[in-house]
């Protein structure tokens, strides 16, 4: 089989080596995952080495980072994220990604990924449907609006991106407080630019924990990875490759901590 | 009847009753069809064989007035179209080579009845039904298509059923992680009551990893894995997709399935799994007719016999009779055939994906399906009596009574072909206004409620000319489909008018730069009972199968819908036609419009023009239907495929858009809103060239033609391309990306016109939404309330 993230089969099935792969980065697969593939495939875009994890799993196999990819985790049924919050591996991953000694998991929630955790409270706040109440599938402009978390680090303040927005449960919700402690410390990671896409408060697209190393963000940053299947950019039709950088930001920021 | 008294209609007492009356006819049977199945059998049928008989010898399932037409497809293919066919008509969907060990499977269904009883979950399940088809070949579905027919965009019924209908397929398509990447949005008055929601879908798979439905390998276990089985969808393959809506009979509501995407997503996989493992032996999807349909198909396409015991099977809904658990149309749920050996190896795979499965017996090779109930024989019958041995109708048919007279009734002698634009300022109003028609108006409001990037392989989608799709990471190999079907062109001539939907169909697939491979259909037409009706319908098939045999692509596949009338008004014939293609490389794809940086590009018009108005979307605009379409010249269509490609391939052209409804001017309009980028144009050489006035030129609709645009380096070695094949070239402008105009010259009254592109863009995306926007945020509102 020459393609390199297989569509058939699992992709679980797939060596997870890839050559300079300093990094392993894993990626969760939960009932109902979509974008588990192309978040592997971002991974190694980006170059580093994508290691498929499965959420039943108790092992988070020594990965340096983990990827929580978008998709409809248990049918979306209860409430996005909800369910897949209580994956054995969930467990593992905030242990991780808030232990109190050594450095802390890197962790990215895309999408459905970003709803779980904030039902894991890995982020405050939660999401609703969108303010329209329908699935909205566009290239969306953000602004990168915290250049120092563990994902963003490659991207210059205030940078312009676009990559693809695509949901039913995007609009971010949080009390007040939460919201003012949000933008008081920089943690508004991401934000929508123009029109409000889903009515989310603040025009918040993504936002990370105190420590930076957990971010989580509505719209699909391995979904403008390669050109030719992205969103539209100056250069051409579906030429953006702005989510790229979310993935050579975290590989960066492994090697640098790992010297 | 009770259960009990259901669940004692043993084989036994039936031979032993033979005078006990049975509902066929509540069933949906003709009284000479249950005469044959007594004949069959040489007793009465027992309740549950009557309930699989009616079900597997429905319209929907057995394909009985259809059957004699529909011959013509394998009759007209010749070996050489054959070449890359490795499963052809009769499985669940044809496989087409792909190359480099890759095989590709794709097929068009319908679901218009459900669509209309329940348009959220009949569109829904309509996607998962198509889907199933393709997991069922042994490939990973990549991509659907939807092709949508509604009625008025006025009339209330379309409120009702346009937002459910699409949220129903992106609810569902968006959660299986399947882009979808283009179909077709009209809106007639003709479909009114009677919306068309046609769903396609493509799979991908290694060669080794076809697939097939049958039941091989005497002493094999039957599994029944996936959804638990319940009472939705009883008696929908009979009574819902063959009768025609009457508001006499009682509500049908209850017969339409309801679909659980997640399932279905977790079914994929598991399937997959399945398949990599290689742990089934064959497989069959649970659509129509349910376990009815997988066992008897099952069986007789191997060794000829099944053990099954029902009660195995498990139930959402525990009252459920025999009857019903075998007419049950509930959703995601597969059959398979798996040897002993790899029967704890498969339970592995389901308890990793969590889903829930029961073994409901074995293969035999007595020929016979047998099926139990609690250690009685309540259904004994020899399985291909079921599956292929049902009626088949030679339904008499007549040209209509009021053919000639519509074919007569030409537009340009009609009272709305009075008074045609002739000024500029004419013209460019009537550029306007049919960009602004429904029809022609932009559906993203509706396209942007569907996932388009998840899998990271869709090079091109809506509103492009053909959804493509990348299927090797590492070469681009791919493929592109298109569907199409101009349901005006087939009423007022059916075999044109399907000639017409493949010629369309064929000339997006090629306009992108892929090859045109293979085709799929869906036959939309009203009641076969009908003689009329069934003359369009054999016109159609006619004019299809010989349309493919000249373009030389089988067709490998599809699904006819009859009965598509309400109170006796058929639909007009609407032959959806879906073609795919082939790319080496998928990174070649032409959009459909000048980028911004391709400012001074040379604009091209390819093929010739004419004077074709009727069943326009011009005439369509002044409320005129009559005379003959256009004409079809498929040598032309394969000249203008290959200058395409061959185009696209060498890196000649940056973009090519076909001409179809709306003509020229349409074009021009599209190719400019595509990226927000102008043109400057005049068509007075057009004009001379072919004889025809400015307003012709712009809105004919003659086929064979596409507009392309390619840098000046490149027109001289384009022109020896065209002028090489004998094929009308004609450069009629160049891209303009500074101005944000599309203006047009010619030979008329003030000399030119000027659209603005901003204006025009905001026009034209305003029509659907200002329809549709609020009230679907409300009717959404209502349904997630409950």
């Amino acid at each position: 089989m020459s393609t390199e993230t297989p569509l058939i089969g699992n992709f679980h099935a797939a060596p997870a080596t890839t050559p300079l792969g300093g990094a392993r980065i894993g990626v969760v697969t939960f009932p109902g995952t979509l974008d588990d593939r192309d978040a592997a495939r971002a991974i190694r875009l980006g170059g580093g080495t994508a290691v498929p994890l499965w959420h039943g799993d108790e092992s988070l196999q020594g990965v340096d980072a983990v990827v929580l990819p978008g998709g409809f985790s248990y049918g979306d049924y209860l409430r996005a994220g909800a369910i897949a919050r209580f994956a054995p591996l969930m467990s593992r991953i905030i242990d991780a990604a808030t232990a109190s000694s050594g450095t802390r998991l890197p962790v990215l929630g895309i999408c459905n990924g970003f709803q779980m955790l904030t039902e894991s409270h890995l982020l405050p706040g939660s999401m609703v449907k969108n303010e329209h109440l329908k699935f909205l599938c566009k290239d969306q402009v953000l602004q990168v609006e915290n250049t120092s978390t563990a994902w963003t680090s490659q991207f210059t303040p205030d940078e312009l991106i676009a990559i693809p927005l695509k949901n039913q449960d995007g609009q971010y919700l949080a009390d007040a407080n939460t919201l003012e402690a949000l933008e008081a410390e920089g943690r508004v990671v991401f934000r929508y630019v123009g029109e409000n896409p889903n009515g989310s408060r603040n025009g918040i697209a993504g936002i990370s924990n105190e420590t930076g190393n957990v971010v989580g963000l509505m719209p699909h940053p391995e979904h403008a990875v390669e050109a030719g299947y992205g969103p539209d950019d100056a250069t051409g039709m579906r030429n953006g490759t702005d989510g790229l950088t979310i993935f050579t930001s975290v590989i960066a920021s492994l090697a640098g901590s790992a010297q | 009847m009770t259960d009990k008294e259901f669940n004692i209609d043993t084989v036994e007492q039936a031979s032993t009753t033979p005078d006990t009356d049975l509902p066929w006819a509540e069933l949906g049977l003709k009284s000479d069809e249950y005469d044959r199945i007594v004949e069959i059998l040489g007793r009465r049928p027992t309740a549950a064989e009557l309930a699989m008989y009616s079900v597997m010898w429905s319209e929907h399932c057995s394909y009985k007035s259809s059957k004699v037409h529909l011959r013509q497809f394998g009759e007209k293919v010749t070996e050489e179209m054959k070449k890359d066919l490795m499963v052809g008509i009769g499985e669940n969907a044809g496989v087409t080579n792909l190359g480099d060990g890759w095989a590709v499977t794709f097929k068009i269904e319908s679901h218009n009845h459900p669509s209309y009883v329940e348009p959220y979950q009949g569109a829904a399940t309509g996607v998962g039904g198509i889907v199933r088809d393709i997991i069922s070949m042994g490939a990973r579905p990549v991509a659907v298509m939807d092709p949508l027919r509604f009625g008025a965009i006025d009339h209330p019924d379309t409120l009702r059923v346009l937002p459910g209908v699409v949220s129903g397929i992106g609810g569902y398509g968006n959660s299986l992680g399947l882009p979808n990447i283009g179909g077709e949005v009209v809106f007639d008055s003709v479909y009114q009551d009677n919306p068309l929601v046609n769903a396609l879908a493509v799979g991908v798979m290694r060669h080794e990893d076809i697939r097939l439905a049958n039941a091989s390998g005497v002493g094999n276990k039957v599994v029944l894995f996936g959804a638990r089985t319940g009472g939705d969808g009883i008696g929908g393959a009979s009574v819902l997709a063959s009768e025609s809506f009457d508001d006499s009979k009682p509500s049908k509501r209850p017969a339409v399935q309801v679909g659980d995407p997640f399932a279905e997503k977790v079914l994929i996989e598991c399937c997959l799994e399945l398949f990599h493992a290689e742990l089934v032996e064959g497989i069959q999807d649970l659509g129509a007719a349910g376990i009815s349909c997988a066992t008897s198909e099952l069986a007789s396409n191997g060794e000829g016999g099944m053990h099954v015991e029902l009660q195995n099977v498990l139930l959402r809904d525990p009252t459920l009779t025999p009857g019903e658990i075998l007419m049950s149309e509930s959703q995601e749920r597969m059959m398979a055939v798996v040897t002993p050996e790899n029967a704890a190896e498969f339970e592995r795979v389901m308890a990793k994906w969590e889903v829930e499965y029961s073994w409901l017996g074995e293969v035999t090779d007595t020929g016979r399906l047998i099926i139990e109930w609690d250690g009685e024989t309540i259904v004994d019958v020899d399985p291909r009596t079921v599956a292929h041995d049902g009626p088949v109708y030679e339904r008499p048919y007549h040209r209509p009574a009021g053919q000639d007279a519509l074919q007569a009734d030409t537009f340009r002698f009609s009272e709305a072909g009075k008074d045609l634009p002739q000024t500029g300022q004419e013209l460019g109003g009537a550029l306007v206004e049919l960009m602004t028609s429904p029809n022609m108006a932009d559906v993203s409001w509706i396209t942007d409620q569907f996932d388009r990037f998840v899998g990271g392989n869709t090079a091109l989608s809506q509103p492009d000319d053909s959804g493509v799709i990348r299927v090797d990471e590492e070469t681009g190999l791919g493929v592109a489909l298109a569907t199409d079907a101009n349901a005006r062109y087939a009423y007022l001539d059916p075999y044109t008018g399907a000639q017409l939907a493949l010629a369309e169909s064929y000339r997006n697939v090629a306009t992108t730069g892929a090859i045109p491979m293979a085709v799929s259909d869906c036959l939309n037409f009203g009641s076969p009972e009908d003689p009329e009706v069934m003359w369009q319908f054999a016109e159609a098939v006619r004019g299809l199968a010989d349309g493919c045999q000249q373009l030389g692509i089988p067709v490998t596949g599809g699904n006819v819908s009859l009965y598509n009338q309400t109170a006796g008004r058929a639909i007009h014939p609407t032959p959806v036609v879906g073609v795919l293609g082939k790319f080496d490389d998928v990174g070649r794809r032409t959009p459909s419009g000048y980028e911004r940086w391709a400012d001074g590009q040379a604009i091209y018009l390819l093929g010739v023009t004419a004077d074709e108005l009727d069943g326009s979307e011009f005439a369509r605009g002044r409320g005129h239907l009559g005379g003959m379409p256009p004409a079809v010249d498929l040598e032309a269509e394969k000249k203008l495929g290959e200058i395409l490609i061959n185009a696209s391939r060498d890196g000649m052209i940056d973009a090519a858009h076909d001409l179809s409804e709306g003509g020229l001017a349409a074009g021009l309009a599209e190719m400019s809103l595509r990226f927000g980028v102008g043109a400057r144009v005049a068509v007075d050489g057009l004009c001379e060239r072919d004889r025809v006035d400015p307003f012709t030129a712009l809105f004919s609709e003659s086929q064979a033609r596409a507009l392309v645009a390619l840098p000046r380096s490149e027109e001289l070695r384009f022109t020896d391309m065209t002028t090489a094949r004998g094929f009308a070239a004609l450069r009629i402008g160049i891209v303009d990306a500074t101005s944000g105009d599309l203006e047009v010259a010619g030979p008329f009254d003030g000399g030119s016109f000027t659209i603005g592109i901003d204006e025009l863009r905001e026009a034209w995306s305003a029509v659907i939404p200002s329809r549709f926007a609020s009230l679907s945020e409300a009717t959404e509102a209502v349904r997630q309330e409950k």
